[in-house]
């Protein structure tokens, strides 16, 4: 996997848990469209309305901690988040993503340092550049660069089942 | 080389001998729970990956508990969608009213001791409580499982927790679990399995070892593991084989923390908003008046919270203006806490006793707060806007301790001791 | 001097006056002031921004509840409970949150024969039951009596209905209006009052009776009415009250119109969609499939109900993919029946027990149905869209036929299940 590109960066904090990603509430709204306007409402409101293609996330530890609602990250997907650069991730919220094909990727300095509006430049599997800056990251293992690279669980079983 | 319990289910399910920690691994799945909210997913999902069967439909259980009952017009879709998927695919563990998943999971026995067990609900921790290794997932995994049977996993580390002693009066689990997330942080154990041992766990109930199981993931876990024990095997109706028994964390296991607490220094304790690890000594809060509080969820829902809320209760009365809401976690607890005079007493007290399900703790319905309100609640979330706007603030704690509080109409500490008949 | 009815009686003694008359307008004092969570915001909301100098005349005959979204569903919802939950603390208002759906709350601890009661909701005249003149009213009406302790009310037209007879076994109070509605049409009582009387009367029980009371409305009646007996007293006896006033219709009151009755005659019936006088017997609504079943409401929710309920579907099973709601009317029907064993029944039985509230008959939060879903209820309407979705679907029946249908899966009734 060697894909470069840039964005726009968000700066969230630690603990981004499910219920700021995506309320209760909204959960059996008919689709991630409906969904997606409602995005972190409980902690910014007008953030959803703010994001466009191709943005990054920059946040602290923890991010995606709570619940198991794989709507977190089809969500972000959907209103255009190119990956998400946190301290850390909580392990469903990571397992679910690298499923829909969201790129995730840990590194613990970044946050420190970002400010939100500012653009980065990432080389996947090798570093973040910020400010002249370079920040290590680590590769993938095999497996989720197997499932990334089917385009997904759903693609990589269709595949297992003879269907493209 | 020793084996940590994590370990040893994953050696026993996949064959693989020397599977340590930091392996990937594929496991066999021996059970799968798919609730309400993400069934419709799941089905789509399912299909969309191009599926035509179950791997097995007696490994598949489906439980409507979140939208029960149902409180926004488009949530009977998902029952549609449940029934449909039902009928399509020959299931036959379906229960479409009888409480929370993570409570009939274990209580209809669809869990022993060993099993490898995955669940679309990050609580699915729980079942740890009878020594399975059981984790959430998302739908579109669930979808995989559904078709192959199958899922890969990286073996987690273990941090061994052990904890011996005599607990202090009105100390129960709920405190230590969150004690113990206020220690390690919301992210300390992420990627871990955490192992329970001493004999403080060994003297616990079943009941109370799944409120540490359940909030397990509040810490971040992959998984919580109690060994199986005589309290294990009258819980499953169950004796328990070589291989069940064995499920002990080795003298010699390599972990990646080990954590020891004496039993005698724990206190009741709330977890303050809008953090599961932002653990306070309820002794330390004062003058916290309080708009509501709710007792019920797969964390403490079971008959044994009842009961001490209720010996709490006994003779006295709710606060005015403050609203009780008491959730059972299951019918079958609905049905023991009636035969026991429990309901009696909580109804007396002035509590409103709801259907069983997730109720309020999930945050669709069920008691719903609005700014400036404040909730003392025995569930496992406090986040923000998880039970209304993100100007309510959720105290976790104890069903004894939120009790205590219906009843004083602020956070107290409750000081005497209770009797439970 | 030519007699009066038994509205004119309570409206001349709540005006002061010696005589009262069909078509008269006169100023009342009112005995009772009740109020739920539907509407009561927007009532603080005037006080608070459309008053000069707002005040309460008598606290005392304000009874506040809510009862409608409880436990709260939204934070919108918890908004307007704290509005009401706030005020009521602030002016010493008789509060209930949580305690049961208003007109059962109310019939359990306030309402006496010969009071005069205005309710903001429209099945108020259900304390016609125990011979009260209770009638719903808007916010701005109920306004205008909370600060003045008085309101203008025209003096209705009677219609009265001479009962004979006893039901048939199988055969419910709720049949017996719903046959009446279908009678005279659901406008077929506007502006005027129901009074029920006769020998058949003394046949039914206080729970039959606000039953009758409670679906007046829908026939459009101002208020319904009932002779106060021996069973009504007693009622009172055993809740601890007195009557104001015991008044019956004068033999030569002039009536808008009598009808009479004979009870033996009634059969089940059920009202179809989308209106409560759309009734007919309810063999030919057999085999419709439903979706849920609601057995509650101010309607029937009472212990008689569930008794009733309880005992077809004893040891029997909720049809599986049919939602059963089971939702006692009060704090102390739900009691009652945990004590007699009727809750573990219908939780053995794979219903949904709920706390007591309004659920699926208001139709907002707890128990709401889905696009082209099918209900059969013992609520008290039946309107589209009432009880979810705006496409679905209401029939209304006993708690008899409501309980056979859960069981079944399909309309049926009790003796054929």
């Amino acid at each position: 996997m060697n894909d470069t590109f840039s964005g726009k960066i968000w700066v969230l904090d630690d603990d981004i848990d499910t219920d700021i990603i995506i309320p209760t509430e909204y959960l059996a709204l008919k689709s991630v469209e409906d969904m997606k306007k409602y995005a972190f409402s409980p902690l910014r409101k007008e953030l959803a309305g703010q994001i466009r293609q191709g943005d990054i996330i920059v946040a602290g530890k923890n991010f995606g901690c709570g619940s198991s609602r794989e709507q977190a990250p089809e969500i972000i997907k959907a209103l255009g988040i190119k990956c998400i650069i946190a301290k850390s991730f909580a392990r469903i919220f990571y397992r679910n993503s690298i499923n829909n094909g969201l790129l995730l990727i840990e590194n613990k300095q970044l946050h420190d340092d970002a400010v939100e509006g500012d653009i980065i430049d990432v080389e996947v599997n090798n570093a973040v550049y910020y400010n002249g800056r370079e920040y290590k990251i680590s590769s993938l293992p095999q497996n989720l660069v197997d499932i990334i690279e089917a385009g997904g669980l759903v693609k990589a079983m269709r595949r297992r089942n003879g269907l493209d | 080389m020793g084996a940590t319990i994590i370990e040893k289910i994953i050696r026993n399910n996949t064959g693989l001998e020397k599977a340590v920690a930091n392996d990937i691994v594929t496991v066999n799945v021996d059970r799968v729970m798919i609730h309400d909210i993400f069934i419709p997913f799941v089905a789509d999902k399912f299909e969309e990956m191009g599926f035509k069967k179950l791997w097995d439909p007696d490994k598949v259980v489906l439980i409507y508990d979140h939208l029960v009952p149902a409180s926004q017009v488009d949530d009977t879709r998902h029952f549609k969608a449940g029934n449909e998927f039902v009928k399509k695919y020959g299931l036959n563990n379906i229960h479409r009213a009888d409480g929370i998943c993570h409570q009939l999971m274990t209580e209809a026995g669809y869990v022993k001791p060993g099993d490898v067990v995955f669940g679309t609900d990050s609580h699915t921790t729980t079942y740890g409580c009878v020594g399975a290794f059981s984790s959430g997932i998302g739908y579109t995994e669930m979808a995989s499982i559904l078709g192959t049977g199958e899922m890969w996993v990286k073996v987690p580390e273990t941090i061994k927790v052990t904890i011996n002693g005599v607990l202090p009066n009105n100390v129960t689990s709920k405190d230590i679990i969150l004690k113990l997330i206020g220690d390690l942080g919301a992210d300390g154990a992420t990627y871990k399995a955490l192992e329970f041992a001493g004999d403080t766990v060994e003297n616990m109930s079943i009941a109370s070892r799944m409120t540490i199981a359940n909030m397990a993931i509040e810490a971040g876990a992959k998984c919580a593991l109690f060994t199986p024990d005589y309290k294990t095997e009258e819980y499953c109706e169950i004796s328990l084989n070589d291989m069940q028994r064995d499920l002990v964390g080795d003298d010699d296991a390599v972990y990646n923390k080990e954590l020891t607490y004496r039993a005698e220094d724990f206190v009741p304790v709330v977890a303050c908003p809008s953090q599961v690890d932002n653990i306070k000594p309820v002794s330390e809060l004062s003058d916290i008046s309080i708009d509501q509080v709710f007792i019920g969820s797969c964390t403490n829902g079971r008959l044994e919270d009842l009961q001490k809320a209720a010996a709490v209760l006994k003779g006295k009365k709710v606060a005015p203006f403050v609203k009780l809401i008491v959730t059972p976690a299951s019918t079958k607890i609905y049905r023991q806490a009636s035969e026991d005079g429990t309901l009696s007493v909580l109804l007396e007290a002035g509590a409103i006793v709801t259907h069983p399900g997730c109720g309020l703790c999930c945050g669709r319905t069920g008691g719903i707060l609005t700014d400036k309100e404040r909730v003392v609640a025995t569930n496992n979330r406090n986040f923000l806007g998880r039970m209304g706007t993100s100007k309510v603030e959720i105290f976790l704690a104890s069903p004894i301790t939120a009790a205590a509080s219906a009843i004083a109409g602020k956070i107290v500490n409750y000081d005497k001791s209770i009797n439970i008949w | 001097m030519m007699g009066m009815t038994m509205a004119e009686k309570i409206i001349a003694c709540a005006a002061g006056v010696e005589n009262a008359k069909a078509g008269d307008i006169h100023t009342v004092e009112l005995d009772r002031l009740m109020s739920n969570d539907g509407t009561t915001h927007l009532t603080i909301d005037m006080y608070n921004n459309n008053l000069k100098n707002p005040h309460i005349k008598d606290v005392d005959k304000l009874v506040w509840i809510i009862d409608h979204n409880i436990p709260s569903d939204s934070p919108k919802t918890a908004a307007s409970h704290k509005k009401m939950r706030d005020f009521a603390k602030e002016n010493g208002i008789k509060f209930y949150e949580g305690e049961g759906v208003c007109h059962q709350v109310m019939m359990e601890n306030h309402v006496c024969p010969g009071e005069l009661i205005f309710g903001a909701d429209s099945h108020t005249c259900a304390y016609g039951a125990l011979g009260a003149f209770g009638t719903g009213v808007g916010c701005t009406d109920y306004l205008y009596a909370m600060v003045t302790g008085t309101s203008w009310l025209l003096v209705p037209e009677t219609i009265r209905f001479n009962l004979t007879g006893k039901l048939p076994e199988g055969v419910y109070a709720r049949d017996l209006i719903l046959t009446i509605i279908g009678t005279i049409g659901a406008n077929g009582a506007n502006y005027k009052a129901m009074e029920f009387a006769g020998e058949g009367l003394h046949n039914l029980t206080m729970s039959d009776r606000i039953s009758i009371c409670n679906l007046c409305v829908e026939a459009g009646a101002k208020t319904a009415l009932m002779e106060v007996d021996d069973v009504a007293m007693e009622y009172l006896r055993e809740h601890g009250r007195e009557p104001k006033a015991v008044f019956t219709s004068d033999v030569d009151a002039v009536f808008a119109q009598i009808v009479d009755i004979d009870l033996t005659e009634i059969q089940p019936i059920v009202a179809k969609p989308h209106f409560v006088d759309n009734v007919v017997p309810a063999k030919e609504c057999l085999g419709i499939k439903i979706d849920e079943a609601f057995l509650g409401s101010c309607n029937n929710g009472r212990i008689e109900d569930l008794r009733v309920g309880a005992a077809i579907i004893k040891g029997k099973k909720v049809s599986p993919e049919v939602r059963f709601l089971v939702v006692p009317a009060s704090r102390k029907v739900y009691s009652e029946a945990l004590s007699e064993g009727l809750l573990d029944i219908f939780i053995d039985a794979g219903a949904i027990v709920m706390n007591p509230n309004c659920s699926v008959c208001w139709g907002s939060c707890q128990g709401v149905i889905g696009e082209n879903e099918v209900l059969i209820s013992t609520g008290t309407r039946n309107f589209k869209g009432r009880a979810g979705h705006r496409d679905s679907y209401v029939y209304l029946a006993s708690a008899a036929t409501v309980t056979a249908s859960a069981v079944k899966g399909e309309i049926t009734t009790a003796d054929m299940l």
